[in-house]
């Protein structure tokens, strides 16, 4: 399986999906991201780790503008990130994201979330939307839950749900935050299972975790940041073989042990 | 080895009697330490002191049927004043050949209310059901087409008035009170103060105060010659000011939302709009059913203020009927008539709202 995945890394395109230059951001008097310089490629799959509180999710959140940025440029397909709210909007269908706590909507069935996004922002009609959400609902296997309501599910299927939602908009890149913390440890491969898998699709992704096993068999390229900064990246082998960073060895040291 | 028999899945063991039935019961809620016990003695003598000279009262000495001549010379309750003046109570001033009307009218209203209490049924046929019917309650009231005769508003009164200020002024002060307290959270300042001053200066006024500046003050800022029906200005009152506490309890609900249902929509791409209508407001918004409720069951008996500006709502038909001398002095039990009518009113409201809650309920 693993193999696979990294079977598509020599077919990365060169063209840049997302590109974020000098980019700075505060909260109040926070300096929370320093000068972050970031390109990722189409079908790239990045994986995020560091520190509780290094920025992480800050950074992943700005790509779809879920936090503003004060300085630098965040241009995701094409489209710049600034205060026009139709930009935003058109930037947040192309990229999905997936939260540490789901964020399913409790209110609506389980298939009724799922269509909720195509039919209201893409104006798919209802039944197509509906079949959409089926045949996505059947690929993280759980189709026959399409009827229940969120409250009715397990952590790992409500979280594989969640992918699926973020599936149903076609979005061109795929935002992970912690997306396994949450989780009980039985219930964990099931959701890195369906992450495996779109990765083999050859999603973009972008992925905040501490799974180191998910970013030695998946990841182009791991990140490591520390105090809003991207410390080091490099290849999953190079990073977890030979860190060069101080702060980078004290890190992998504390996790894997 | 022993241990796993003595677990035994379906044991015949019974438990003890005293913990069970009435006796355990009794015991355990009305008996279980000597101040309880003594309290449970000292209701039971109010009790045996209140209740059955009650009912001697309203059923045993009581007249259903007499005249005022009769009721004076009994005992007990004189329910003949309902029977001899209930039209006058329900209907007020209307013209007694054509208060059939506003009866019709009433009906009409209860029975789209009864309808519309099955959420199988709502559906657009629904809202034209209830253009239809609010039409044709209004024409039934103020007559003057298809051989109606004319009857002017400052004639309504009784429970059709009740009824009309309550529904319109219900089903108009709720979306304005979610629209305020959308505006309240609102990251525009401008629409933001406009919201809190509103919200703010209505709830520091009292109701009687908006009814009497409705019918005094605000005639005065209308030009010459333009008056408006007293009924439609104490609506409003009514409306802006159940709309405020409305707002306010929307409130409390929109800030119990977790942050990470808005962030779920909006990375979806929903909008603003859509993401309130379609995610947030559902959801805050049966969170505050059962104070909404109180809200709306409260704002349904302060119409009853309505008399302060001379409008005959069913409390001040009821009152007047006491003036008259042949029924004078028995004011309880026309009270109880109309205080019967509220609490069916009030108790279709809440018996209502704990079946919407029930339906709404999907385990989280
Ligand atoms: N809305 C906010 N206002 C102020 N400070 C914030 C806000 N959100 C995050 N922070 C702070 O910014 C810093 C970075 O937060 P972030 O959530 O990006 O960290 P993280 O790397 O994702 O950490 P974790 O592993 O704990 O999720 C933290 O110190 C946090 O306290
Ligand atoms: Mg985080």
């Amino acid at each position: 399986m693993n193999d696979k995945a990294t079977a598509a890394d020599n077919q990365l395109s060169d063209d840049a999906i997302i590109e974020i230059k000098g980019m700075h951001k505060w909260f109040g008097e926070f300096h929370v991201l320093q000068d972050i310089n970031l390109t990722v490629q189409k079908r790239e799959r990045i994986v995020i780790c560091g520190p509780s509180g290094s920025g992480k999710s800050t950074l992943i959140r700005c790509i779809n503008r879920l936090e503003e940025h004060q300085r630098g440029s965040i241009v995701v397909d094409g489209i710049e990130l600034t205060n026009d709210i139709k930009n935003i909007e058109k930037v947040r269908t192309e990229v999905g994201m997936v939260f540490q706590h789901f964020n399913l909507f409790p209110h609506l069935t389980i298939v009724e979330n799922l269509a909720l996004g195509p039919i209201w922002v893409r104006k798919v009609p209802k039944k197509e939307a509906e079949e959409t959400a089926m045949y996505y609902l059947e690929k993280v296997q759980i189709a026959e839950q399409a009827q229940k309501f969120p409250g009715q599910l397990s952590g790992g299927q409500q979280q594989r749900v969640a992918i699926a939602r973020s599936l149903c908009m076609a979005p061109k890149v795929m935002l992970f935050d912690e997306p396994t913390s949450a989780l009980d440890p039985e219930m964990i491969k099931e959701v890195l299972d369906v992450m495996i898998d779109l990765a083999r699709e050859g999603m973009t992704m972008l992925v905040v975790t501490h799974e180191m096993g998910f970013a030695k068999s998946v990841a182009h390229r791991v990140l490591f940041m520390d105090y809003g900064q991207i410390v080091e990246q490099n290849t999953p082998d190079e990073f977890f073989d030979n860190p060069e960073h101080d702060r980078t060895k004290l890190f992998l040291s504390q996790i894997l042990h | 080895m022993d241990n796993t028999t003595t677990i035994d899945a379906k044991s015949s063991v019974k438990p003890p009697v005293s913990s069970v039935g009435v006796v355990g019961w009794a015991r355990a809620n009305l008996f279980n330490s000597w101040f309880n016990s003594i309290l449970t003695l000292l209701t039971l003598l109010l009790l045996w002191k209140v209740i059955p000279p009650f009912v001697n009262w309203a059923f045993i000495d009581s007249l259903w049927w007499s005249t005022s001549a009769e009721c004076k010379a009994a005992e007990g309750a004189c329910w003949s004043i309902i029977p001899a003046k209930y039209r006058y109570i329900l209907f007020g001033l209307y013209p007694y050949d054509s208060q059939w009307r506003p009866f019709l009218a009433i009906i009409i209203l209860i029975g789209l209310l009864f309808y519309s209490r099955n959420r199988a049924h709502w559906k657009k046929s629904l809202a034209y059901a209830w253009l239809v019917g609010l039409i044709l309650m209004g024409l039934l009231l103020r007559g003057g087409i298809l051989g109606l005769a004319s009857v002017e508003s400052t004639l309504w009164g009784g429970l059709p008035l009740t009824l009309l200020l309550s529904v319109f002024g219900l089903t108009a002060a709720y979306p304005l009170g979610v629209l305020l307290a959308l505006g309240r959270q609102s990251e525009m300042p401008a629409i933001k103060s406009i919201c809190i001053i509103y919200i703010e200066m209505i709830r520091g006024v009292p109701l009687i105060t908006l009814l009497f500046m409705s019918s005094i003050v605000f005639p005065l800022f209308l030009p010459e010659g333009v008056s408006i029906n007293a009924i439609l200005r104490a609506q409003v009152a009514i409306i802006m000011f159940t709309a405020a506490y409305i707002a306010e309890v929307v409130r409390g609900g929109l800030q119990g939302m977790a942050t990470g249902q808005f962030e779920a929509a909006e990375s979806l791409g929903l909008n603003y709009y859509q993401t309130m209508r379609l995610v947030i407001l559902p959801q805050a918004l049966k969170i505050v059913i059962p104070p909404t409720v109180s809200q709306l069951i409260s704002a349904l008996k302060d119409t009853s203020l309505v008399v302060i500006i001379a409008l005959y709502d069913l409390l001040k038909t009821t009152q007047t009927t006491l003036s008259d001398p042949d029924w004078m002095g028995f004011s309880s039990e026309a009270y109880i008539f109309v205080a019967l009518i509220y609490f069916a009113c009030c108790y279709f409201m809440s018996s209502y709202s704990r079946r919407l809650e029930e339906e709404l309920d999907t385990g989280l």
